[in-house]
């Protein structure tokens, strides 16, 4: 790949970064129980990845390794969503 | 059609981003965490249209299995597992994106000619690394709180020279691979040292760390993320992983100032001395008079007092005590008193836990209070009731230097006109260090198991 197109992924990277510290830095103590679980299904976005590799249409090492890694990776979406509102729906004001 | 795909992707990330902004305020977050999965839905759905996604069966089918998985997981775990839960989705994770990078090898591999391509060779191999060791790592954390591997700090012989020479031996073995990348059996063997990793790493912490190494897990299964999101040049993958990369550090980081340990300390496994400090400590700490009090004199105290401040610990969970604690406060607002919870960063088994735990116990969380937000609070305080807590009130760590725990921020309840603590026993915390809070003049204990011994003194105070 040309050295521009990498430039940019990393430029996208520390930016985002950047934007990751002012979110989380305002995410108050009584919530990050719910902010680990719920950014933890965030970082299940590798689902992308995964549909990539099991959706081939030759059966291959690669899909095998597709049909693990999208196993994982629906664990770590649906497990993690469904858990952080679990916990939300329980934080109420009096 | 792949315009739409890219845009769909940066509406994704925009929709992550204002879902974590939403968790600033427990009356947004529920909302926020929504925004978040519609974001996840999006990015899925879109990518399913991608013209490399030619069959679905293996998709479909991964999709099934893992769903169920993650649901009956998310509906079955109790609050008080919630760090297991969160390090074991850590772990796959950081599982998934070490697949996808091995995967993504073999698909160039086979399909192309390889040519070599710096940038996809490098964060294949960071991603496998990262990967590899998020997911052994966050197995055995997460074998740790549940108590299938010891929580103890776990020592092996060369422990550092072996961890040392594994990681260099990765990049050593990612450096060659970069050189001349037809080799498969250099991933895998590069793939197989970094789960070994894993394990070896994560072993040496002890349980009590364990907040630490979980927030760390968290942060390194988004960077996982990110790097599998340069090998696949996804933007989203990058932004997603960044954001949640950010968040383990600072959590992390809070974690340690909290226990005013550094994070090589804990990550190269520490308490240690901690644990030879408190023999010697326990033989020679001064044992002055402990003024022990019973639910009956307690509920005529609680009822002369007009302020109170609950300082729970993990020990109140233990005992499932949260609901009879609930029930007290109750009937202390019933009677006119202020309440009010003090949550040290500690309290839990991660960050935040102890909210979470009250939260299930319908204790509302405008009452539950930061540390920093009612220390100085606790003298103008009648009565500072401490349930299950040990360390985290543990003057000791104001004064004595000697002290495993010397410099940890502590709840200030000493500053109380009454402390009352309620115990099992003058048992020694997770430090292993005795309280001298215990022996101080202020300072009443009321002996009992949690749960047996705050509804006992709930019934009394609304008998008075």
């Amino acid at each position: 790949m040309e050295s521009t197109g990498i430039l940019m992924l990393i430029y996208v990277f520390v930016l985002a970064i950047f934007v990751g510290f002012e979110l989380i830095t305002k995410v108050p103590p009584t919530l990050h129980t719910p902010l680990m679980s719920g950014s933890n299904a965030i970082s299940g976005i590798t689902i992308v990845g995964a549909i990539l590799s099991a959706g081939l249409h030759e059966f291959t090492v690669s899909t095998i390794l597709g049909l693990i890694a999208m196993i994982f990776a629906t664990i770590n979406v649906v497990g993690g969503y469904l858990v952080t509102d679990r916990m939300l729906k329980m934080f109420k004001k009096k | 059609m792949s315009i739409i795909i890219e845009i769909s992707y940066l509406i994704s990330s925009v929709l992550f981003i204002f879902g974590i902004k939403q968790l600033a305020s427990p009356k947004t977050a529920r909302k926020g965490n929504f925004l978040s999965a519609i974001g996840m839905f999006i990015a899925i759905v879109v990518t399913l249209l991608d013209q490399n996604v030619l069959t679905y069966e293996w998709i479909i089918i991964g999709f099934i299995v893992g769903a169920a998985a993650g649901s009956l997981m998310a509906f079955k775990v109790p609050m008080t597992g919630m760090p297991q839960m969160v390090g074991l989705l850590n772990g796959f994770g950081g599982g998934a994106s070490m697949l996808v990078a091995i995967s993504e090898y073999y698909k160039v591999v086979n399909f192309i000619q390889y040519s070599s391509d710096l940038q996809t060779d490098i964060t294949i191999i960071l991603s496998i690394l990262i990967g590899a060791v998020t997911f052994t790592g966050s197995l055995i954390a997460f074998g740790k709180l549940q108590g299938l591997v010891t929580g103890k700090v776990v020592k092996y012989p060369m422990q550092h020279p072996l961890n040392l020479l594994l990681l260099l031996g990765v990049l050593a073995g990612g450096v060659y691979f970069v050189i001349d990348p037809s080799q498969i059996w250099l991933v895998l063997t590069i793939a197989a040292v970094s789960l070994v990793l894993g394990v070896l790493l994560v072993l040496p912490i002890g349980g009590a760390d364990m907040p630490v190494a979980i927030s760390l897990l968290n942060s390194y299964s988004g960077l996982a993320g990110s790097m599998t999101g340069f090998v696949l040049r996804n933007n989203e993958l990058i932004i997603a992983g960044a954001l949640v990369g950010a968040s383990g550090i600072i959590l992390t980081n809070i974690m340690c100032k909290a226990m005013n340990r550094s994070l090589m300390n804990v990550v190269l496994g520490g308490w240690e001395s901690a644990g030879s400090v408190s023999v010697s400590a326990s033989t020679e700490a001064p044992k002055g008079n402990v003024k022990s009090v019973d639910a009956e004199e307690l509920a005529m105290l609680f009822d002369a007092a007009s302020s109170v401040i609950i300082a729970p610990g993990y020990g109140m969970a233990v005992a499932q005590a949260q609901h009879a604690v609930r029930d007290l406060v109750n009937a202390l607002e019933a009677k006119g008193k202020k309440v009010r919870f003090a949550i040290h960063p500690v309290a839990g088994r991660m960050p935040g836990h102890m909210n979470v735990l009250l939260a299930e116990a319908q204790v509302p969380y405008d009452k539950c209070f930061a540390m920093e937000d009612i220390n100085d609070d606790f003298s103008n305080t009648d009565i500072a009731l401490v349930i299950g807590a040990n360390d985290v009130v543990n003057p000791v760590a104001r004064h004595d230097k000697s002290s495993p725990i010397y410099g940890m921020p502590i709840l200030n309840v000493d500053y109380a006109k009454t402390v009352v603590i309620n115990k099992r026993s003058l048992n020694v915390g997770y430090a292993g260090i005795d309280n001298e809070l215990f022996f101080y003049p202020n300072t009443l204990m009321y002996f009992g198991d949690a749960k047996d011994a705050i509804t006992k003194l709930t019934h009394e105070i609304k008998n008075l």
